[in-house]
């Protein structure tokens, strides 16, 4: 191998080690700066979030060129990746491994960092040095990680012909988006993270700062929910049953700092429009982000046993530990110095918006902590009382659907109570229609069943509670008049009012969809001959064909397989199962029918001794109803984000300069 | 390398959880015995219980399940029969004793907790204290407005 060749490797490992300095000076200068007043020292930190991103991204650039390039000198390169590897997949094993993953993690701080300075311009001078400060900080315990626990630019001396491939699992076009969504996410909360301790340090929280954060916390929330859904879809199409959530301590990771950032969305609208709830939001700032490193500190140190653990070293371990007792512990002192110097406002009853947002808060958070104790308690027990035990999915769904029960029958009241004061008994009347006909609903949902449980139906009267609610709240105020009227002034509200009824109604879908498939799901394990039908619930499955072919780099078994429906054909299916020979490792590719009402779940196993194959047909009603969703949520955050008031605070400090102020 | 070991170890073999020649005839033993294997977890695999898994230790979980229950076992004694062989480690649902107790009642007084603290401060909130704090400048407030203004 020539000089020349690998230059660029050490070009990346040298910018990644200039990042990490560039970072420490932007974590300190503009501190000092903020705190003696001194603009030029303040000024520094909009040019190194700049300079630092640039730096991490060039680091990341050789990396990803090295793994497109299969440069086997590289030891995760080798490690994780192979020649025959399709070149989405090539991409992807940049962040499938520990070292790459963790670089994507500074990539996408220091990207949250760049933006802040770069759409911050009308942030005061201090708050947008300790802002930017503080996400340095970071920065800096996340690069030295790299630099001394996990480099990714290690060499090898003689480099191999071929790499050892990427977990032929994780070669899987939703999989291969699904962690960057969830960093996204991750790591999006750093920012309200940041903006809290900046606000402990100023010692102010006002309306104007609730304005500022909001929409970072938002954007990560959006960013998990779709990371949380694609990492939920993957698992129902690739892992061969059709499960779509297992309480795993890795998925765990994710959900927590998702129901906490949730209740944070909504503390934050408090803090804006009431000037209440300040440092109760702060403290949530504080728990999602310490939520956030917990859950990096899982994935990374493997302490808790899980199917995700890649990396089980305790060096890193103790590193991310240090990190989260470092970023957690620092804040909440700051907080328990600092908070009284925030105070509240504004004034409400216990019948308003504000006390239900207060009910909201507690579940969510509540909700998140019984998550938390469920994905430790094994570690506790081991420590605490030597006890070697395990809590699995039929905890968590006892433990933590209770709160979502609550979370459903509060939602739809508290979202039309008014600010302040509100006559409770007022607005349960006004519902008691949306009510009648959700009970309505679970009552022809209990009728229709062949079983007996209670679990579909009370999930329907929850789920669709939701969503008649947060439409009729949403028709509500679109005020009097004809319908078209109506209509027409329905297009003129902001798009906040938009964002809450597709988010509050995707969430009533997904209760619905979770309900309907634990239910009433239908199953069927067989032998099937070929062509002789068998019957599944209201469907008749013959097993057509069977074949195998190669692909790429792997080699299958498919079978091809009808569907009828009283005598009519539904679905013409080819469930898979491959052997990846480079890893010696089966998946199942399973073949599904996706409907409105239900998806045919088809797989296929083993060529049994005395002719057949072993087949297994699910029924699964209102599966896609769980990721429909799921995509609602984000897609009512999306437009949230989008409500013009986030873009005129963006703008506000050009209009005070501007001299003529131009009419809307 | 571990990582090979880890997917050699566990999840090669058939892609197959439940296999068709285990099912049993009767329907509602057969349903006795999917609910019993979701409480078990497969001791050898990360996270997955006896009936997701492909394990082979799993097949024979569940061929004990089964064979259990035609013996004419209650879903109780199942669980304290594997428990007795292979520890509470392989209960998906902690025991409610000693200080799994904690674990239990973690959720429920964290809530009342919640309320307390939260019925507290919404007393305050109510009865129209205005605390100081920090005011804003008369430029800053203007400022404020400003924004807030839509």
């Amino acid at each position: 191998m020539s000089m020349n060749s690998g230059m660029y490797i050490e070009l990346g490992h040298f910018a990644l080690i200039l990042a990490f300095a560039v970072a420490i000076v932007q974590a300190i200068i503009p501190l000092i700066g903020a705190h003696k007043r001194w603009p030029g020292w303040m000024a520094i930190a909009g040019p190194a979030a700049n300079v630092q991103f640039v730096l991490t991204a060039a680091a990341f650039a050789a990396l990803t060129y090295a793994f497109v390039m299969s440069d086997f000198s590289l030891k995760v390169v080798y490690a994780n990746s192979h020649t025959d590897k399709p070149m989405l997949y090539k991409v992807a094993g940049v962040w499938g491994n520990h070292e790459g993953s963790m670089l994507l993690w500074v990539l996408i701080l220091s990207l949250f960092g760049v933006m802040a300075a770069w759409f911050g311009g009308n942030l005061p001078a201090t708050l947008k040095a300790r802002v930017l400060a503080v996400q340095s900080s970071i920065s800096v315990a996340f690069l030295g990680f790299i630099l001394f626990t996990s480099n990714p630019f290690l060499r090898l001396e003689t480099p191999p012909f071929n790499g050892l491939g990427l977990n032929p699992l994780l070669q899987d076009p939703g999989l291969a988006f699904h962690p960057p969504f969830l960093y996204l996410g991750y790591v999006g909360l750093s920012m309200s993270f940041s903006f809290a301790i900046a606000a402990l340090i100023e010692g102010r929280v006002d309306a104007a700062w609730a304005r500022w954060v909001r929409p970072w916390t938002l954007a990560a929330w959006i960013f998990l929910t779709i990371g949380i859904g694609l990492g939920s879809w993957w698992a129902y199409y690739e892992l061969g049953w059709g499960g779509f959530w297992f309480w795993d301590s890795v998925e765990n990771a994710s959900f927590m700092p998702w129901l906490i950032s949730a209740a944070l969305l909504h503390s934050a609208i408090v803090v804006e429009k009431r000037e209440s709830l300040k440092s109760w939001t702060i403290l949530l700032s504080i728990l999602a982000f310490g939520f956030s490193l917990s859950g990096a500190f899982i994935v990374r140190s493997g302490i808790l046993t899980s199917v995700h653990a890649f990396a089980t070293d305790p060096e890193r371990g103790m590193y991310i530990l240090f990190i989260l007792a470092f970023f957690t512990g620092g804040s909440l002192i700051l907080f328990a110095v600092r908070s009284h110097a925030l105070e509240a406002k504004g004034i409400f009853s216990l019948a308003s918006r504000e006390a239900a947002l207060v009910l909201n808060n507690i579940l969510l958070a509540v909700a998140a902590f019984v998550v938390f104790f469920g994905t430790v308690w094994p570690l506790i027990a081991e420590i605490a009382f030597e006890r070697k035990l395990s809590v699995g999915a039929p905890w968590f769904n006892m433990a933590f659907t209770p709160f979502m029960i609550a979370l459903a029958i509060a939602l739809p009241i508290g979202a039309i109570l008014p600010w302040k004061r509100a006559k409770l008994k007022r607005a349960i009347k006004s519902m008691s229609g949306i009510f009648a006909l959700a009970l309505a609903l679970a009552v022809l949902a209990w009728v229709m069943q062949t079983g007996h449980t209670a679990f579909g139906p009370v999930g329907i009267f929850l789920g669709s509670w939701i969503v008649f609610g947060a439409i009729y709240d949403f028709w509500m105020r679109t005020g009097r008049g004809a319908v078209s009227v109506r209509l027409s002034r329905a297009f003129r509200l902001p798009r906040a009012d938009w964002g809450k009824v597709v988010a509050h109604g995707g969430l009533g879908i997904t209760m619905i969809g979770i309900s309907c498939l634990m239910a009433w799901q239908q199953e069927d394990i067989r032998v099937a001959q070929l062509n002789q039908p068998f019957t599944v619930g209201d469907y008749e499955v013959t097993l057509l064909e069977v074949h195998r072919e190669r692909g790429p780099n792997y080699i299958t078994t498919i079978g091809e397989m009808n569907v009828t429906k009283n005598g009519k054909l539904e679905a013409h299916l080819f469930p898979e199962k491959r052997i990846y020979p480079v890893q010696g490792m089966p998946t199942t590719e399973a073949a599904i029918d996706n409907g409105m009402f239900r998806d045919l779940y088809l797989v296929i196993g083993d060529e049994q001794n005395n002719g057949g194959w072993a087949v297994r047909t699910y029924i699964k009603p209102f599966a896609s109803w769980i990721w429909a969703g799921a995509l609602l949520m984000a897609i009512g955050g999306i437009l949230s984000l989008t409500d013009r008031r986030y873009r005129v605070a963006a703008g506000a400090r050009k209009s005070t300069s501007a001299i003529v102020a131009p009419a809307e | 390398m571990k990582k090979l070991i880890f997917i050699l170890v566990f999840l090669a073999g058939p892609a197959f959880a439940v296999l068709p020649s285990e099912v049993l005839d009767d329907p509602v033993l057969e349903a006795r015995a999917r609910a019993l294997s979701q409480e078990l977890k497969c001791v050898v695999c990360q996270g997955e219980n006896i009936d997701e898994s492909n394990a082979g230790i799993a097949h024979d979980l569940r061929i004990l399940v089964r064979e259990r229950l035609t013996d004419g076992a209650s879903d109780q004694d199942v669980l304290d029969f594997i428990v007795s062989r292979y520890g509470e480690y392989v209960l998906m649902r902690p025991t409610f004793k000693g200080g799994n107790i904690a674990l239990y009642l973690a959720g429920p007084v964290m809530l009342l907790l919640g309320f307390i603290l939260a019925f507290v401060y919404l007393r305050t909130r109510t009865s129209g204290q205005i605390a100081s704090g920090v005011e804003l400048s008369d430029d800053e407030n203007q400022r404020l407005q400003e924004i807030l203004k839509e």
